[in-house]
């Protein structure tokens, strides 16, 4: 009886936390205006991209660096569509190309394992980045693109909506039968593939679902840089934050990449609005920090101080 | 009526035949043994017949079906499920979602998450893994990790099970269990194809022995007959 109290009561209270913090979120708008509303949609990009990231290379264990690749395509397709279609049409258009191309890359690519796929996602973003400038220099004559204007708060909802959806996908995900199937993936691929896994489907779906996200967000963002060129659009630094930010928060955890992403994101902000010289250097040293001392990320240490607390009440129940 | 059947069954790794012309069959219901020292091509047969490799040239038929050529899920799905010389169960995993990994994406398509459950805890108790249940898989000792790929191969729903070197490594009395859960296996009307090293665990256990020796099939009969040919005593067992 006691143990089912407790097991309720700790799932409960999390779940609890959950909700107030995203009605929190949802309601924000209504009650401040500025500062607030321009940087949380930020933090939810890089929450975007760390969660969607960490959906396809936390279990299987292949590690993409291609995220800024279909970031920078959603950009683009609201540089070019977002004048003629409706924002809601353009976003989703955004998810469906990047969608698109990671099939295409993911049938191609996904038979390559380790260092050799890090390798070759990463020079998927330049190779696109200088295709695209080839073609705009030479056929469209133009080396930038200015991109339709949206308010703060409709930029602020659209973000919030995306990371939901991909929160919400990605906890599903997990829950399943799909996801136990990514996971055995991460552990032997080859034994998965003779317990029935149709692994070659399995890794492309994933792929490709993880980029829908990671385009619609890019497209929701090109609104918020109102201009862009293919290296402002196709910057490797996004794949490198999703990567780390998924790494310092702890991938074992559907919060880990969360917690990661706000934490680093927030820290980003401050360290380059008080210390703009040092920013760099500072972020790093915490980097290292991280990495050498949370080996289950942040999620990890909270998880650690939380059973330490709870843990004295409810001993070996 | 052979459930599975090889007609010039070859495959080269570059200039090396690992497995040349090789013609074999196993008999629905019965246990095959297949032996031979090492490098003479068990192991690559096994990766064959499972689809991790494809014949060139060669056909495989399983159940009268030609399946040269198909993906390793898909022959996994008709009916025919291995375990692994070098142990690959998923190391990280609880010994539990091992198997039931196998109930949900095996033979029998669309089972239900809370059938995979039951089908997985009837096979524990049927391999002798229930009280470590919760266990990741790499805590298990050797023997009870080739126990759990046997688990793990039997929640595909397999009509024909290749089980490779499952004795490799044990003491006297695993193998002894090992010996029992193979017979038991076929009670079950499983057919058995064993590639083994321990040979007094293969002459007891196995209706019928193929002998390969360097990729080629040297002979083939009974376990008596194995056991004095003039060929098998030369290049194998020894005087």
């Amino acid at each position: 009886m006691d143990i089912v109290k407790f097991i309720s009561r700790r799932s409960l209270v999390p779940r609890l936390i959950i909700l107030i913090l995203l009605i929190l979120l949802a309601t924000i708008p209504l009650y401040t205006k500025g500062y607030t509303i321009i940087l949380l949609p930020s933090i939810f990009m890089y929450i975007i991209l760390a969660v969607s990231w960490t959906l396809f290379s936390g279990p299987t264990g292949y590690i993409s660096l291609a995220p800024a690749a279909f970031f920078g395509v959603g950009m683009y397709t609201a540089a070019i569509l977002g004048e003629t279609l409706p924002l809601p049409v353009f976003i989703f258009a955004g998810g469906l190309i990047s969608f698109i191309v990671a099939l295409l890359v993911g049938a191609l690519t996904l038979r390559l394992r380790g260092i050799y796929f890090a390798v070759f996602t990463f020079g998927l973003v330049m190779f696109i980045a200088y295709v695209l400038l080839f073609w705009e220099l030479h056929v469209t004559g133009t080396r930038g693109r200015f991109v339709i204007v949206v308010d703060h708060t409709t930029i602020y909802y659209v973000m919030f909506g995306i990371l939901v959806i991909s929160l919400l996908t990605a906890y599903l995900i997990r829950r399943s039968k799909f996801g136990l199937a990514l996971q055995s993936i991460g552990e032997n691929e080859e034994a998965a593939a003779h317990m029935g896994v149709n692994v070659t489907m399995v890794k492309v779906t994933t792929f490709a679902i993880s980029s829908f996200f990671m385009g619609a967000a890019g497209a929701i963002w090109a609104t918020k840089l109102t201009y862009i060129d293919p290296f402002i659009a196709f910057d490797p630094f996004f794949s490198f934050m999703a990567v780390v930010m998924a790494l310092v928060g702890g991938g074992g955890h559907l919060f880990g990449p969360v917690i990661g992403a706000t934490f680093l994101a927030y820290l980003e902000e401050l360290l380059v609005t008080r210390f703009a010289e040092l920013y760099k250097l500072i972020f790093g040293i915490i980097l290292v920090v991280a990495i050498l001392y949370l080996p289950n990320g942040l999620v990890g240490l909270i998880q650690k101080l939380w059973r330490r607390s709870s843990g004295g009440q409810h001993a070996d129940t | 009526m052979p459930i599975l059947e090889g007609e010039g069954v070859t495959k080269y790794f570059g200039g090396l035949a690992a497995v040349s012309n090789v013609d074999f069959h196993v008999d629905q219901g019965e246990i095959a043994g297949l032996i031979g020292p090492n490098g003479a091509g068990k192991t690559t047969l096994f990766n064959l017949i499972s689809a991790a490799l494809v014949p060139k040239p060669g056909v495989i038929r399983f159940k009268g079906e030609n399946v040269t050529g198909r993906k390793p899920h898909q022959i996994c799905r008709m009916g025919v499920a291995r375990t692994f010389q070098e142990v690959k169960v998923f190391a990280n995993m609880p010994v539990f979602e091992n198997v039931r990994l196998g109930s949900l994406f095996g033979a029998l398509p669309g089972m239900s998450s809370a059938d995979a459950t039951r089908e997985a805890t009837g096979l524990l108790d049927f391999v002798g893994l229930s009280a470590v249940r919760a266990t990741p898989a790499k805590d298990l000792t050797l023997a009870n990790q080739k126990r759990l790929e046997v688990a793990r191969a039997l929640a595909t729903k397999p009509e024909l099970l290749l089980l490779d070197e499952l004795m490799a490594g044990l003491n006297p009395t695993e193998i002894a269990q090992a010996m029992e859960l193979v017979t038991s296996i076929r009670d079950k009307g499983i057919t058995i194809f064993m590639i083994e090293h321990v040979m007094k665990a293969i002459m007891s256990v196995c209706d019928r022995i193929m002998v390969l020796h360097h990729g080629e099939k040297i002979a083939e009969g009974t376990p008596g007959e194995i056991a004095t040919s003039r060929t098998v005593i030369e290049v194998y067992l020894g005087e």
